[in-house]
């Protein structure tokens, strides 16, 4: 390697092993690690906060009280798997809840008002969800549009659509089919009731954590949000990557609106307006880069988790509602920052 | 044929990888490519020296797929080809190394050589639930760049935005040089290097070049273009002025050829 450095001149500091070795601090080898690991962070988080919430009350700790906070998260969690697909493309959907009460109001009224098998009812609740998911996409592709503004729109336009369809009353879960509601039924595990929703949930985190970190759609959905000029200099259909992020988007989407309807045991057109920015914060709190290409939807779960986790713990406390929302508003901007510092590593 | 295999020692005679004739492009009014021609011959180094506006990207990109010409034939080993995309370059086996690099910051090193091309698993879980083969990806991406002859990236699991300047371009020329490309076009490989990592590429030109590997390679930097080029291919206002030698001409003759104040 050094058969040409003769031509230049001496070399006498550093030699080329300096570029492999790092000029260590404390500080930065943590950075490292956090970098290489973005769950890690929320984690450490989330810890924290159960271990101190457990020592502030003794009732936090209780498993009925865990149990409540997982299906407290279920559906928000849901949509954090959705928005963590677009946010990893260097994208924001701000229409996820109003998509999902949609999906969740056709659901309801095609099995209820339309006596339509509930099997098919879901059918036609994931047809809404990828619908909304390709409205989305082919905004954002065909007409490049900001992935913002195009949601901003969609958003109002799906509120509409939910309220015009129906009308805007709401469905209740005791007049519908066993298997809408089958989501918040709960079952034991040890002391612990957990809910099949909460089950739904982890499965779609298994499905989807899978398919990111060893496909090569993942390995592409990331390279499309790293640098989506390179990614296309590269050979890769980004439009194509995107309009299949969107779609995915909408499935889940679909799954979370079942979810819903088995939570609060109805399909309201009126639930669900901040999930949307819930959805948000899960996903930045869980470490994925709003810039794109970086994070991992563990950390979303995790982020879902901590918000769960600081509304509890704080009622728990005794605090008012408002307070919840102001620690949930100081975690997202210490979320960013720790995001900010670690994106600085080694440059 | 016999013939051709007797004088198959001389430049003039071989047959070219890339050969390009009467190359047009005009955008609206403005000529970009006003008849180009070029020939690019197995092993060699050419250089593509222009002012700005002289119609080297425009070149390149018709070159790479990256624009489609409005006239002019484009052969590769003989063979006339149309390119449409950059997709249809890389599969006649022309790579390019962008200026800005096209390397995605936070994949790790084999992850950026095996981008748009990865492997799945062999078996079910490969075919059915599309897995990628990350360690054999790793593994391959290893060897490849043992072949190459690039000592300075060691872990291929590294991300790439922890390298220097110099190992970036590294790993962008390694991805166009590896599996199996006949021609590696580099746009403007060192502009953003110091004097070290420069002398680091331009020694990984001579390394492809020596083992058989054509490369193009657009400047702005005289020295580096004299250093390492074979031919090199003079542009001026969207024409090729002249194709000259290192030893035949001085760097002061090729200013003077690009900038129209001499002829060659």
């Amino acid at each position: 390697m050094t058969k040409q450095q003769t031509a230049g001149p001496p070399v006498t500091g550093p030699d080329l092993a300096e570029e492999f070795l790092d000029r260590q601090t404390p500080l930065s080898r943590i950075r490292n690690v956090l970098h290489r690991y973005p769950a890690l962070s929320p984690a450490i988080v989330l810890l924290v906060a159960v271990v101190v919430f457990g020592l502030l009350n003794d009732r936090f700790l209780r498993f009925e009280n865990l149990s409540l906070i997982t299906q407290q998260v279920s559906v928000v969690g849901t949509l954090a798997i959705a928005q963590t697909l677009i946010i990893l493309t260097a994208g924001i959907d701000l229409s996820v809840g109003a998509v999902m009460i949609l999906s969740s109001m056709v659901v309801a009224q095609l099995a209820v008002n339309n006596g339509i098998p509930a099997p098919v009812a879901l059918l036609g609740g994931l047809v809404v969800g990828l619908a909304a998911g390709a409205a989305n996409g082919f905004l954002v592709t065909r007409f490049r549009l900001p992935p913002f503004i195009v949601t901003l729109g969609t958003l109002n336009i799906f509120i509409a659509l939910t309220l015009l369809y129906s009308g805007g009353s709401t469905v209740r879960g005791s007049s519908m089919p066993g298997l809408l509601t089958w989501m918040g039924s709960t079952f034991p595990v040890g002391p612990v009731r957990i809910s099949t929703g909460v089950v739904m949930m982890l499965l779609l985190y298994v499905a989807i954590a899978f398919i990111l970190g060893k496909t090569a759609w993942g390995r592409r959905v990331y390279a499309v949000g790293d640098d989506k000029e390179a990614a296309r200099l590269a050979g890769i259909p980004v439009n194509r990557v995107l309009m299949s992020v969107y779609l995915a988007a909408g499935a889940v989407l679909a799954v979370g609106a079942w979810i819903q309807i088995g939570r609060t045991n109805a399909a309201s057109p009126n639930a669900g307006v901040d999930l949307n920015l819930d959805s948000i914060t899960a996903v930045v709190i869980g470490g994925t880069s709003l810039f794109g290409g970086r994070g991992s939807v563990w950390g979303s779960l995790l982020g879902a988790l901590i918000v769960g986790v600081f509304r509890n713990g704080l009622s728990l406390a005794g605090l008012d509602v408002l307070f919840q929302t102001l620690a949930v508003g100081v975690l997202i901007i210490i979320a960013v920052s720790i995001d900010q510092w670690i994106r600085k590593v080694k440059s | 044929m016999t013939s051709t295999e007797l004088e198959s020692g001389t430049t003039e005679t071989r047959q070219p990888i890339l050969k390009a004739r009467n190359l047009v492009k005009t955008f609206g009014k403005v000529v970009g490519l006003d008849g180009v021609s070029l020939d690019l011959y197995p092993g060699e180094v050419l250089a593509i020296i222009g002012d700005n506006g002289a119609g080297k990207s425009t070149l390149i990109k018709c070159l790479t797929g990256a624009e489609v010409p409005d006239s002019g034939e484009l052969h590769v080993s003989g063979k006339q080809v149309h390119f449409k995309r950059p997709q249809d370059a890389r599969a006649h086996g022309i790579e390019t190394v962008y200026q800005n690099l096209a390397v995605s910051p936070a994949l790790d090193v084999a992850s950026n050589l095996f981008l748009g091309r990865e492997e799945r698993l062999q078996g079910p879980l490969g075919k059915v639930f599309r897995v990628l083969d990350t360690k054999g990806m790793r593994r391959k991406a290893k060897e490849e760049l043992t072949r190459l002859g690039i000592s300075t990236l060691q872990d291929v699991t590294v991300p790439v935005e922890n390298l220097s300047g110099g190992q970036r371009q590294a790993v962008a020329v390694a991805r166009a040089a590896a599996f199996g490309s006949k021609v590696v076009v580099l746009d403007e490989p060192t502009a953003a290097l110091g004097v070290r990592e420069s002398n680091q590429v331009l020694q990984l030109v001579r390394d492809l070049r020596d083992r058989g590997l054509p490369v193009i390679l657009i400047s702005h930097n005289m020295p580096h273009v004299f250093d390492v080029a074979d031919r090199i291919h003079i542009q001026r206002l969207g024409k090729c002025a002249a194709t000259i030698t290192p030893t035949s001409h001085s760097m002061t003759d090729a200013v003077a050829i690009m900038t129209g104040a001499a002829t060659a």
